[in-house]
């Protein structure tokens, strides 16, 4: 059911759900007074830093350290070789590949790590970092996967068995003959070839690490810039061999994390093996162009979608191959059985009976990752790619992009409804959703304004619509895991003796307002004040163990997890009001924070009875108010919304400028509702910076251009459109409140719809244009204005 | 550290400056904003042994009328430039031009004759200074002398001065009544160097045009004087058809490079434009100010 956002069951000095308090971790973060990773200073800490290849595809043939060992305050330098000694000159990826930790054989790619120094000073460290001589016998560097998979291409991983070609992975899933059957049957098909180009979240906190191991007692504390300690930990205990009891993962304040968080560097390997080899605490932090050039990136898909249409406007199947270019090593973190992680959502939000997906990977001498930047269970891909294909299918139908999307979404009633790859949606209302962004929006009145023909000063109006569904919240543990992690998610909670609480969890923030937000869900359960609630995440010796933040499962894990350890501590509370109203229990009725005997004025506060649960239990109740629960979802949830933008393109010089952003997103019941407007309009901004200025790329020796925000843009407050945000509420029938996650709505989502605009604007002015690739730069336009590939 | 080891002098005279570059020769680099310059040492792009820091010379900092020029001193930043209103009544172009130049943080410490002196063909000033006609005035131990902007840019990041020689000043012609300028610059997010940047200055009498000053930027080895199409305005009345025959000459003076901002055809294309752009926006300055 589609309903406005309900009213607060809380007042506001509560804070329960719908309440846009103010969050509480602002408070130091405004004032600068975070703790972050490299505000942490230990007695006698060594300081690293790492040697990098300055070429993407070379043979090692000697490493001389004997310049760097001799400068003053150098204490070691390390090489593969010596970790190989250890048996950690390579480690496994999050899906299952191996990747070098230090190169002892080939590097692969530019910046990847081949020495680290250590040394008493961080400046130190970094000077003597260039007195490192690497000798490299150079090979052919392969910079794209259609390179990669020719014949007679350079074998990249040619130190693993077996591998005789660059494939990283082949995968497919749907249905191929149905597919090709109602392909045969078609009226009309429409394709589209299109690059989702590399990016990087560029988080404004760089990767690091401080590894401290006792050298008396093997104790280790690692302080990690880390979207999911738990599972770091315990993959440093398989990897390292280090028992896990004894390694303390700590992730203090993150400055943004994106997925570029989320994979285990060979960094945070090395400055753990050189504090065991040294005795020492050894911090590393990585500087902004290693953090560009080598951690993990985003997208690099080579996508080609088709679409099989009945001459009415009905789409009878879908088609899709993919080809991914994976980097050196493939570095996903996808779960174990999704090779090409979620997909399956590539039928996006419409009714379509059939489709089938193949997918391939290729090794490329660029640097691995695949794993970041607000979705890349490759949703963002899919999403993009259907997105695209329905306004291209509306241009060749002559329909219009809103009615062709109207004609073919899947209907409310269709819920919960099963996708032609096997996907169950939870809830929806699709037409509600886009009905209020083409009201928000103006979309007829900018139409009829397109109709009347280019501005005064000559531009091109373009309207373009984007209407995705997203999948996020994994995942119920039959499915999905990340390198046999079960996707499962936890919350502690205890209520102290004076009622205030103390909420502890699986996941981390990286500024999503975690220690706000789960508040407000406790506030919402037991009915005590959001800011008497403290939320601790991060550190795995006081936290139950979960699988951390990313792919917007913090809400539908996380704070599903909070709901029901708060709803156990109510069952609980509910024996010591009894107790303490001398009442029986099916005879209290409970409002947040108080139980009342029905019918009577007798009550007990949610305080009155915390405080009894440590002075005044009831006999045969164990003292004490906690709870502990592990969630594991039973589904996904399916966010969606509509997105318009209206665009006006000049062109003389194939600029564009926004002249219209409309977001109505649909995240289920909104828990903080200003949160999620912040989540929704960083996501709009990365969106636009996907579609308008965004990419990694390289030249044809593997140069990363890219490595500093010279090269690699990301747009400030002047280039960013202004956005105005709706909302329909459509809550999830399987999570406990009826929450959906929402982190990457609006990144996933936007990016089609700000092309869309463009090839809109062209078309409708006589360009016959199926694609512009991201990002759409002036000269791509213009190229298209002209007719002309404008390249590079 | 992050850039390579180097030495560093903080003079209090113009004196003491010039000796200190004429004892360190090709070692010595002048300090002033730093934008460009650290930035590089940032990336060891530059390693320069000794850096002469200029910013404690008195008298660097004024924008000042001289001998019939508007003389902006080496202390100059881009900031005074877009607060100044003696900019704003000599030269409509150079008031245009100011608020295009990299972002708010970098205006507020780089300097115009930094940014003249690095020749940096992306550099937005030398266009600028390549339409008005400016002069470089440069300081040595042996005194000063005064360089036309057009032996002033010789190549791709390289200036005439010679070993010890600074630049203490960059000086302009005042406008007189019925001028006008314009700056446009197409770059990809502000900070961005300009894929294509075009100045463009016009001085009007009596209905015919008396002086007309192009300059491109980021489409050739160095900032471009498109001399061609200057010459094709002088003595002519402004029309549209003009002012497209002008265009196009510019976009032949330009050499661009095919790179990430896009190819060479497109950045050519974009010069036509911005140059008959400039020039009308020049005569509806001028018939405004009427």
């Amino acid at each position: 059911m589609t309903v406005t956002a309900p009213r607060p069951a809380t007042p506001p000095e509560i804070g329960g759900l719908g309440h846009s308090v103010r969050r509480k971790e602002d408070d130091r973060f405004i004032q600068g007074a975070g703790r972050y990773l490299d505000d942490i200073v230990l007695p006698g800490m060594l300081h690293m830093a790492i040697v990098r290849s300055p070429v993407a595809h070379a043979r090692i043939r000697s490493i001389d350290t004997s310049a760097a060992e001799a400068i003053d305050g150098v204490v070691a330098v390390i090489t593969g070789d010596a970790l190989a000694a250890h048996g950690l000159a390579w480690m496994p990826t999050l899906s299952g590949d191996t990747q070098a930790v230090l190169a002892t054989d080939k590097v692969r790619y530019q910046g990847q790590e081949v020495a680290a120094v250590i040394a008493t000073d961080p400046y130190v460290a970094r000077d003597a970092a260039t007195l490192v001589f690497v000798d490299y016998e150079e090979l052919p560097a392969i910079t794209n996967p259609q390179q990669s998979l020719a014949e007679g291409a350079v074998l990249i991983r040619d130190e693993k068995e077996g591998q005789t070609d660059n494939v990283a992975y082949e995968w497919e899933t749907g249905d191929r003959e149905g597919t090709d059957r109602a392909f045969a049957s078609a009226d009309l098909v429409v394709s589209l070839e299109t690059h989702y180009p590399r990016s990087h979240p560029a988080p404004l906190e760089t990767c690091g690490a401080l590894a401290d191991i006792d050298p008396a007692t093997g104790q280790a504390t690692i302080y990690l810039t880390s979207q999911a300690p738990h599972a770091h930990r315990t993959l440093f205990a398989l990897v390292a061999g280090l028992p896990e009891e004894k390694i303390r993962i700590i992730a203090p304040d993150i400055g943004g994390g994106f997925g570029n968080k989320v994979p285990i560097y060979p960094g945070y390997v090395v400055a753990t093996a050189a504090s065991l080899l040294l005795g020492k605490p050894v911090k590393w932090v990585e500087s902004r162009s290693e953090n560009l050039i080598s951690t993990g990136f985003a997208r690099d898909y080579h996508m080609r979608g088709e679409l099989a249409l009945s001459s009415d406007g009905k789409i009878l199947a879908m088609r899709a191959s993919i080809l991914s270019d994976q980097g050196a090593f493939y570095a996903d973190a996808q779960p174990s059985k999704f090779r090409a992680g979620l997909f399956h959502i590539c039928t996006g939000s419409y009714d379509i009976p059939y489709a089938h997906v193949t997918a391939k990977g290729a090794y490329t001498n660029k640097a691995p990752g695949g794993v970041a930047y607000r979705c890349s269970f490759r949703v963002t891909e899919a999403s993009y790619l259907i997105e695209r294909l329905v306004d291209n299918a509306a241009w060749k139908l002559g329909m219009d992009p809103a009615e062709f999307r109207r004609q073919n979404f899947i209907r409310k009633d269709q819920f919960p409804y099963r996708s032609a790859t096997g996907f169950v949606y939870d809830s929806g209302d699709y037409h509600a959703a886009m009905d209020e962004a083409l009201r928000l929006s103006d979309y007829y009145g900018w139409r009829s304004r397109q109709a009347e023909g280019p501005t005064e000063d000559g531009k091109l109006i373009g309207i373009g619509l984007a209407s995705f569904t997203e999948v996020v919240g994994a995942g119920h543990s039959k499915e999905y895991d990340i390198a046999g992690l079960k996707m499962f998610d936890s919350a502690e909670l205890r209520i102290h003796p004076t009622g205030k609480a103390i909420l502890k969890l699986g996941v981390k923030s990286q500024g999503q307002g975690h220690e706000t937000t789960f508040a407000q869900i406790v506030a919402e359960e037991l009915g005590i004040p959001f800011d008497q609630i403290k939320v601790v995440e991060g550190d795995t010796d006081n936290t139950p163990y979960g699988l951390g933040t990313y792919a917007s499962r913090s809400t539908p894990v996380g704070g599903a997890a909070t709901a029901m350890a708060s709803r156990k501590i109510r069952d609980k509370a509910r024996k010591i009001a009894a107790h303490l109203l001398e009442a029986a229990e099916e005879d209290l009725e409970w409002e947040p924070g108080r139980f009342t005997v029905r019918g009577t004025d007798q009550s007990v506060t949610i305080q009155d009875i915390a405080f009894a649960a440590y002075t005044n239990p009831p006999d045969g109740e164990e003292a004490g108010l906690e709870a502990v629960h592990y969630y594991d979802p039973p589904n996904m949830t399916y966010p969606f919304g509509t997105y318009v933008v209206v665009v006006e393109v000049d062109p003389a010089d194939g600029t564009w400028k926004v002249l219209n952003m409309t977001a109505v997103d649909d995240c289920g019941v909104r828990i903080n509702p200003m949160i999620v407007a912040g989540q929704i309009t960083g996501g709009l901004t990365e969106g636009f910076a996907k579609a308008n200025m965004q990419w990694i790329t390289f030249d044809e020796q593997g140069n990363c251009i890219g490595s500093n925000f010279l090269d690699y843009l990301v747009p400030t407050a002047y280039e960013t459109p202004k956005f105005t945000l709706g909302a329909t509420v459509t809550p999830s029938p399987h999570h406990p409140l009826g929450a959906k996650g929402v982190g990457e709505s609006a990144t996933v989502g936007s990016p089609a719809a700000y092309v869309n605009a463009v090839l809109d604007a062209l078309r409708r002015r006589g360009h016959e244009v199926d694609n512009i690739d991201m990002p759409v730069l002036p000269h791509r336009v213009w190229g298209a204005v002209n007719g002309v590939e404008a390249k590079p | 550290m992050y850039p390579a080891p180097f030495e560093y002098s903080a003079p209090t005279t113009l004196e003491e400056a010039t000796a200190l570059l004429a004892e360190l020769g090709d070692e010595g680099r002048v300090l002033a904003g730093g934008q460009s310059l650290l930035p590089m040492m940032k990336l060891r792009l530059a390693t320069p042994g000794h850096l002469v820091d200029i910013n404690r010379i008195p008298g660097l900092d004024r924008i000042e009328h001289v001998d019939g020029h508007l003389q902006i001193g080496a202390l100059v930043r881009h900031a005074d430039v877009v607060d100044s209103q003696e900019i704003a009544d000599a030269s409509p172009l150079m008031a245009s031009t100011a608020p295009w130049v990299a972002d708010p943080l970098v205006r507020n410490r780089g300097t115009v004759c930094g940014s003249v002196a690095h020749c940096d063909p992306e550099g937005d000033w030398n266009s600028v200074m390549l339409a008005l006609g400016a002069e470089v005035v440069a300081a040595s131990r042996h005194g000063e002398r005064v360089i036309p902007i057009e032996d002033f840019v010789v190549d791709y990041f390289t200036n005439s001065l010679q070993a010890g020689e600074m630049v203490t000043a960059v000086r302009i012609p005042r406008g007189d009544a019925g001028t006008a300028g314009k700056y446009l610059k197409l770059e990809r997010k502000v900070g961005d160097y300009a894929t294509v940047g075009v100045a463009t200055h016009l001085r009007i009498d009596g209905g015919t045009i008396v002086e007309a000053g192009i300059g491109l930027t980021s489409v050739g080895p160095r900032n471009i004087k498109a001399r061609e199409a200057e010459a094709m305005l002088v003595g002519e009345a402004p029309s549209s058809e003009l002012f497209a025959e002008a265009a196009r000459a510019a976009a032949l003076a330009s050499d661009p490079a095919s790179d990430v901002r896009g190819p060479a055809d497109y950045k050519r294309a974009v010069v036509e434009a911005y140059v008959r752009r400039g020039l009308e926006a020049c005569v509806r300055q001028i018939s405004e100010e009427g």
